[in-house]
């Protein structure tokens, strides 16, 4: 009974709009500012929102926004429960071969290690890691013991309570939360260049909003707008195109 | 798509938040609007666990009534069901059978609405089907959405634990005295008449035991919720507690202990008052029962 009538309020909400243009739902983390984040209203907030509300308008299409967990964005973009990923996602071979990526909009920028202190062992320590990143992928390659963890926050909490030496992580989503800590937390060894540049997460078969995000996004690259966005979101020094 | 307005916030002070006294500063924290999807997600859990039990319950007797059955297919189904839903862990039945049953749905909308369609289903990893066919439809406001994702819950949670409760009231079935039933029909009542008069009335007294440590891990078992897509109080706990940067209007170190603390003590409360109201079922079944516990009320003079 319950579903019948969500099937038929469902129904009874389509015919009316039926004749406007489809919905594209836009799927992020929403865990990992200034990325994407809920803000204090509990909208999905960032660099990613305001980017991804510009494409759509640029792209005339209509987009509402999904927080989906880090963990399973991919299957369930797969499996049709949004029609993007746009969550700070590199564009990886292994990722390459089960979704389709637009173009970068976000250059390739390293990854930095986070500890309590800058000489700790990041060849033979413990490291954090959030879980299915190419940081993760990263340290299992190196001598490091890798713990991870499912939210980009619990990787920092567990070098705070000394449950792992130190976390590696996107170096943008890192300089505020160093420059916050007031001291405790330091940036340790060198920032290690992996990954490629962002992009749009889009499902192999869906051809066409991937060439009209790709537009969106090089109008954007053109006029100089994705500079400003990057540098109102990242800081005056981050890498534009 | 216009970014949505601010919302209001609750009190008129909280407009800056950054240069606020304490006190002020955690009335407009405590408020903000992801406080109140926050205490939103406790009546959705409520709402969750009083929706699941009746229906799991009505599994569980379906179940335990075709365990019973003297229809040898209809025997097999119910003690079939009962096997093999109590025998898989639950967390694989939640990540397997929700997008197994939503893409099912999918699939049977897909094929009356959109005959015509010409390109496969499943491409590579892909499952596409017609938009007319997408459930929810992908314009559907995001109310729509969740309460979709609510209704698989509810769908799989009374799977599970009907599963559960089926084996439970089969056993309750047969614990009632077999000298009841003898009793009744040599009373001239058939089959049918003594099961609904004489054995379900008695079963309930020997059934509770079981089906109160199930209402105890269903309340446990809620937090299962955001596997199904919906934001429940651990989620929200976790989200809210995490630390803080200025990104947010209101910048707060880890704070998870707190938050989960609350979880803690609305979880003891919930099972306080589980047990309470469950003491009193149980001791109202007993009136009049030979077990045990009715003996012990008619000693008292009950």
């Amino acid at each position: 009974m319950r579903k019948f009538i969500i099937a038929t309020t469902a129904l009874a909400l389509s015919a009316g709009l039926a004749l406007a243009q489809e919905t594209v739902r836009m799927g992020t983390e929403g865990a990992y500012p200034p990325y994407n984040f809920i803000n204090d209203n509990g909208e999905v907030d960032g660099f990613e929102r305001e980017l991804g509300d510009e494409l759509c308008k640029r792209a005339g299409l209509t987009c509402t926004w999904v927080t989906n967990d880090w963990d399973s964005i991919i299957p369930n973009l797969v499996s049709g429960n949004y029609d993007t990923i746009i969550a700070g996602m590199s564009i990886t071979p292994e990722r390459d071969e089960v979704i389709d990526f637009t173009q970068e909009y976000l250059p390739p920028e390293p990854s930095a290690y986070v500890a309590l202190s800058p000489d700790v062992d990041l060849e033979g320590g413990v490291i954090a890691a959030q879980t299915g990143t190419i940081q993760a992928a990263y340290i299992a390659e190196t001598g490091a013991t890798l713990v991870e963890f499912a939210t980009p926050d619990e990787t920092i909490a567990a070098v705070k309570n000394g449950e792992a030496d130190a976390v590696l992580a996107d170096k943008s989503y890192l300089d505020p939360i160093v420059a916050e800590s007031g001291g405790t937390l330091v940036f340790a060894g060198d920032p290690v260049p992996i990954g490629g540049g962002v992009g749009m997460g889009i499902r192999e078969s869906d051809t066409e909003l991937k060439a009209k995000f790709n537009e969106a996004i090089s109008s954007m690259k053109a006029d100089g707008t994705l500079n400003a966005l990057i540098k109102k979101w990242f800081g005056e020094d981050a890498a534009g195109f | 798509m216009a970014p949505p307005p601010p919302a209001r916030p609750m009190f008129s002070f909280c407009t800056d938040p950054a240069n606020l006294p304490t006190a002020e500063w955690f009335a407009c924290y405590l408020t903000t609007g992801k406080h109140m999807a926050f205490y939103g997600s406790f009546l959705i859990v409520l709402l969750l666990l009083f929706v699941t039990a009746p229906i799991a319950l009505a599994f569980g007797f379906g179940g335990a009534m075709a365990a019973r059955s003297r229809f040898a297919p209809l025997s097999w189904f119910g003690k079939g069901y009962t096997a093999v839903v109590r025998g898989v862990p639950d967390i694989a039945f939640f990540m397997f059978f929700v997008i197994a049953l939503d893409q099912g749905i999918e699939w049977l909308r897909h094929k009356i609405r959109c005959p015509d369609w010409d390109q496969p289903i499943r491409q590579g990893n892909d499952f596409v089907v017609c938009a007319q066919a997408k459930m929810p439809l992908s314009n559907a406001p995001q109310w729509v959405h969740e309460t979709y994702g609510f209704t698989l819950a509810v769908f799989t949670f009374s799977i599970v634990f009907g599963a559960f409760a089926a084996n439970v009231l089969h056993g309750a079935m047969r614990a009632v005295p077999r000298a009841q039933v003898e009793t009744a029909e040599a009373y001239g009542m058939s089959r049918r008449q003594a099961f609904w008069r004489i054995t379900v009335p008695q079963m309930w007294v020997y059934a509770l035991p079981g089906l109160s440590n199930l209402w105890m891990i269903l309340i446990k078992a809620t937090p299962l919720l955001f596997l199904l897509g919906v934001e429940d109080i651990v989620y929200w706990a976790r989200e809210l507690g995490g630390a803080k940067t200025s990104a947010y209007s209101y910048p707060h170190p880890d704070w998870r202990l707190w938050y989960f603390l609350a979880l803690l003590v609305f979880y003891l409360g919930l099972t306080r008052i589980s047990e309470i109201v469950l003491g009193r079922v149980t001791a109202r079944l007993s009136h009049g029962q030979a077990t045990l516990g009715g003996q012990a009320q008619r000693k008292a003079g009950g």
